[in-house]
């Protein structure tokens, strides 16, 4: 077990390595709690507005499952390479790292790719965020949730870039388990989002 | 045109003001900021300014800075609260004031705004900054780095709100901007949108600093200090910053929606288009109303120290007190529809928050009995911070049974949005939040200076500042029950209410007078420092841990680490410990952070990012984005962030301290 993946949680003080690790790691979690009332804040505000279609289209007639599917899968697929990252890391083997990361990466690109063809789609037949509040309510909670992957896959290439020519130090690891709790924490919001937004929507509840 | 629009945005000409108060207010704030400017340049401190204060990493010194930046806005506040006395007072009858109707509107406002966000949090994470670290025994918070970042963020927003005065105008639609009328289709200037940017900006600033003085109390506490040992004031900053935590991104996103509204033609908010104006109340509170708690609880904790200190009595019931504070942390989330019982909600759900509002105020009146029984049968000093204590108790008692009257429904269908409930909250914030601040401010000064503030002028403030408000407020209680609302640009002279409206301006008139000798106190004392020095380092006679290292605290706070035992250690070590000459201490070297240039280089760029989502100039609030994303991906990248005070520099710095303890006089206080 590595410091990064193991900090100690005792009383220490000093602004040791191991004090260092287990701040950061709790300052994180801690982060992640208030994105958490954020999206709380969203998914709000999408239940009270989804079915203020103000006589245009809902969710029973614009969603495509299929599509949604796929979305859910490859996210689904990206956490379970990410973890195998981790385990790299911890085995400190570089060049797995940045083997599964690098997929990790590449899933989250496509995610993102289907989400935008989707919204893109939704734009030009004439369905964009101006056309209700509930359009309004769902390209915002969705958005919000491609944004913070957008920002992860950001982190991502910085970091890779970082580990291919630094390889892995403290600082690295510390940051690819900031990362991964990040990356899983999304993928928990994204089950709620394909829950209540594409499969409750698109039964029409 | 277009090329212009394309580089300008909705910048033009026209966008300067034209009345002669706003270009009054617009042309002295950038020559006292000259006059700033030519000092600096003349006593030649600007590298000084740089590398010691605004790239610091210190708490203590990023504490001073939310100071300065606090006490300035309380004066821009405090001249938008006497030009709106002013206009009430004179506007009566065929006289229409000293303002228009579309500046006053922008003065409330911005007073709300600009009092809540600027001076309120600014003191409180000032506060909060100068003296947490070293009550917990620890060197420094979990993350310095965010730490100076949130600061700029602050000051980011705060210089956002103020060019607003210069350029283009304020929101008019009120401090919290109620949908509809802060929509587009209602409110189209720039004045909403730069409400928006200038509390985003400084709200995640504040998100920050929640998260980080929230680790640094569960993560950096010294050996022995377990959770019930902590000071009280510890205990309330935790609770205030779990509330951070909790409301403050519902403020994030309340604040994206309204922007997404104006600036993307979305429909949350809207009358039409199925948006729900409702839902905006409810968000902006479900965040307000924990926010008022946030800005209490920290006055809670500095009134439970200082009445403590100057009872030279431990403080009654710890356990009660914590107790009551998590009781108040958890019922401030299920009391904000309080604020809008006549928007509809119905009897049953009105009664349910009805109830659990004044359910709230047991934990409170738990607090305002047990720092009363600590001053039962104490040795009592009389120094300015247990003035502004004393005052605290009798205004936030009157203030709170105010409250508690409101929150019966019925009632509250009288009093909703009169100057009864503006007079009630302004007795809490002023009586119990500005109060514990100034309290605050008094008692830690000597802790980060070397001496003490002037105890003569100190006195004079608090009175100026205590019968101002019972002139000011007292007046408005009365006009309320007989029914001004708030917000009146004019009235009629047939309703008689001019002469208390004077009144109350005259009140408003005592208070800036209070301020006036609050900041003349501060100068006072540093121009007469020697007369106040502090030897010893524990000019009060303390009890925590703060008074136990010398004064002005040394930039790592402890040359040893503290392991403390009881509740009080300070107060324990100076009265119960065998008078044996420990053996001389042994340094160690201490690892510290760097300071950091990046930080106020994120602040001028949020200040860029900012103005260009208020005027349209997306090319500048890009490249300010991609240059924030720059920095900071400098900065995670940089691994070399920390160094090491050798062991022989703390010995040479602690024995400095200990040749000035040998200066002291006799104990003045026993």
């Amino acid at each position: 077990m590595s410091e990064a993946a193991n900090p100690t949680m005792g009383l220490e003080v000093s602004n040791t390595e191991q004090a260092k690790n287990a701040k950061t790691l709790f300052g994180f979690w801690v982060y992640i709690m208030t994105d958490c009332v954020l999206f709380a804040s969203l998914f709000a505000t999408y239940a009270v507005l989804h079915r203020s279609t103000f006589g245009g289209p809902s969710g029973e007639t614009l969603f495509s499952l299929p599509n949604v599917l796929a979305e859910t899968l490859i996210l689904l697929t990206s956490s379970f390479t990410c973890g195998l990252g981790i385990l790299s890391a911890r085995a400190r083997h570089k060049n797995k790292v940045l083997f599964w990361f690098l997929i990790t990466f590449v899933l989250g690109v496509a995610f993102l790719f289907l989400e935008l063809t989707e919204f893109r789609h939704l734009v030009i037949t004439g369905n964009s965020w101006r056309r209700s509040a509930f359009l309004s309510a769902f390209f915002t909670l969705v958005g919000t949730h491609g944004l913070h992957i957008s920002v992860g896959l950001l982190w991502l290439a910085v970091l890779l870039g970082k580990i291919f020519s630094k390889g892995l130090s403290k600082n690295n690891i510390r940051q690819l388990t900031l990362f991964s709790i990040f990356w899983h924490f999304l993928d928990i919001i994204w089950i709620f989002i394909f829950t209540i937004v594409y499969l409750m929507g698109a039964l029409g509840k | 045109m277009d090329y212009i629009a394309g580089v300008l945005g909705k910048l033009n000409s026209h966008v300067f003001p034209t009345d002669k108060v706003t270009l009054g207010a617009a042309i002295s704030i950038p020559l006292g900021g000259l006059l700033v400017i030519a000092l600096l340049t003349y006593t030649k401190r600007w590298k000084w300014l740089w590398k010691d204060w605004l790239t610091s990493v210190d708490p203590k010194r990023i504490g001073v800075m939310y100071i300065i930046v606090g006490l300035l806005m309380l004066v821009r506040g405090g001249v938008d609260a006497l030009m709106m006395r002013a206009q009430q007072a004179t506007s009566v009858g065929s006289s229409h004031g000293i303002v228009s109707v579309n500046t006053f509107q922008q003065l409330f406002s911005a007073h709300g705004t600009i009092m809540i966000f600027f001076m309120a949090m600014g003191l409180m994470f000032g506060l909060i900054n100068l003296v947490l670290p070293m009550m917990i025994g620890s060197r420094d918070v979990a993350f310095p780095f965010m730490n100076l970042t949130s600061f700029w963020l602050f000051a980011a927003g705060m210089i956002l709100i103020n060019l607003s005065l210069g350029i283009g105008q304020f929101s008019a639609a009120g401090w919290l901007a109620y949908p509809p009328l802060s929509e587009l289709r209602f409110s189209p200037g720039v004045g909403v949108d730069y409400w928006i940017w200038s509390l985003q900006i400084a709200g995640i600033g504040s998100l920050l600093s929640g998260i980080n003085f929230f680790v640094t109390i569960i993560k950096m506490r010294c050996r022995g200090m377990n959770l019930m040992k902590m000071p009280l004031f510890v205990w309330s900053v935790l609770c205030t910053n779990l509330l951070i935590m909790f409301a403050f991104p519902i403020l994030t996103v309340t604040l994206t929606l309204l922007f997404l509204d104006r600036t993307m033609g979305m429909h949350f908010f809207t009358s039409g288009f199925g948006g729900n104006p409702m839902m905006y109340v409810n968000l902006i509170w479900a965040w307000g109303h924990p926010e008022v708690y946030i800005l209490i609880l920290p006055a809670f904790g500095i009134y439970s120290e200082v009445v403590a200190t100057f009872s030279r009595k431990r403080l009654f019931g710890y356990t009660s007190m914590v107790w009551a504070l998590a009781a108040i942390t958890i019922l401030s989330f299920s009391v904000w529809l309080h604020h809008f019982f006549t928007m509809g909600a119905g009897a049953d759900v009105n009664g349910f928050f009805g109830i659990m509002t004044m359910v709230i105020a047991i934990p409170t009146g738990v607090k305002i009995f047990n720092w009363l029984a600590t001053m039962f049968r104490g040795r009592i000093r009389f120094t300015t911070p247990m003035y502004w204590f004393m005052g605290f108790v009798g205004l936030f008692t009157v203030g709170g049974v105010a409250g508690v009257v409101m929150s019966v429904p019925p009632a509250d269908f009288q009093l909703h949005n009169s100057l009864f409930l503006v007079a009630h909250f302004h007795t809490m914030i002023v009586g119990g939040v500005v109060f514990g601040y100034l309290a605050g401010i008094t008692y830690w000064f000597p802790k980060i200076f070397g001496f003490r503030l002037n105890e003569r002028l100190g006195k004079w403030s608090f009175w100026c500042w205590f019968i101002g408000f019972l002139l000011a407020f007292v007046p408005l209680y009365i006009l309320g029950l007989m029914g001004a609302t708030r917000r009146l640009d004019h009235y009629s002279a047939s309703l008689g209410w001019q002469p208390l409206f004077i009144v109350s301006a005259i009140g408003a008139a005592i208070i800036s007078a209070g301020v006036g000798i609050f900041i003349l106190q501060i100068i006072v004392s540093i121009i007469k420092r020697k007369d106040n020095i502090d030897y010893t380092g524990d000019p009060w006679n303390g009890r925590t841990l703060e008074w136990s290292i010398p004064s002005p605290a040394p930039f790592y706070n402890f040359a040893i680490e503290p392991v403390v035992t009881d509740r009080d250690p300070f107060w324990q070590a100076k009265h119960l410990a065998n008078n044996n000459e420990a053996e001389a201490p042994h340094y160690k070297s201490i690892t510290m952070p760097k300071n950091s240039s990046i930080a106020p280089i994120i602040g001028a760029l949020s200040v860029a990012f900012g103005f260009g989502m208020i005027w349209h100039i997306w090319w500048l609030t890009i490249a300010s984005l991609v240059a924030i994303i720059v920095s900071i991906i400098i900065r995670i990248s940089d691994d070399n962030t920390d160094f090491v005070v050798p062991a022989s520099k703390i010995e040479e710095i602690e024995l400095g301290y200990s040749a000035k303890r040998a200066l002291a006089p006799k104990e003045k206080y026993a």
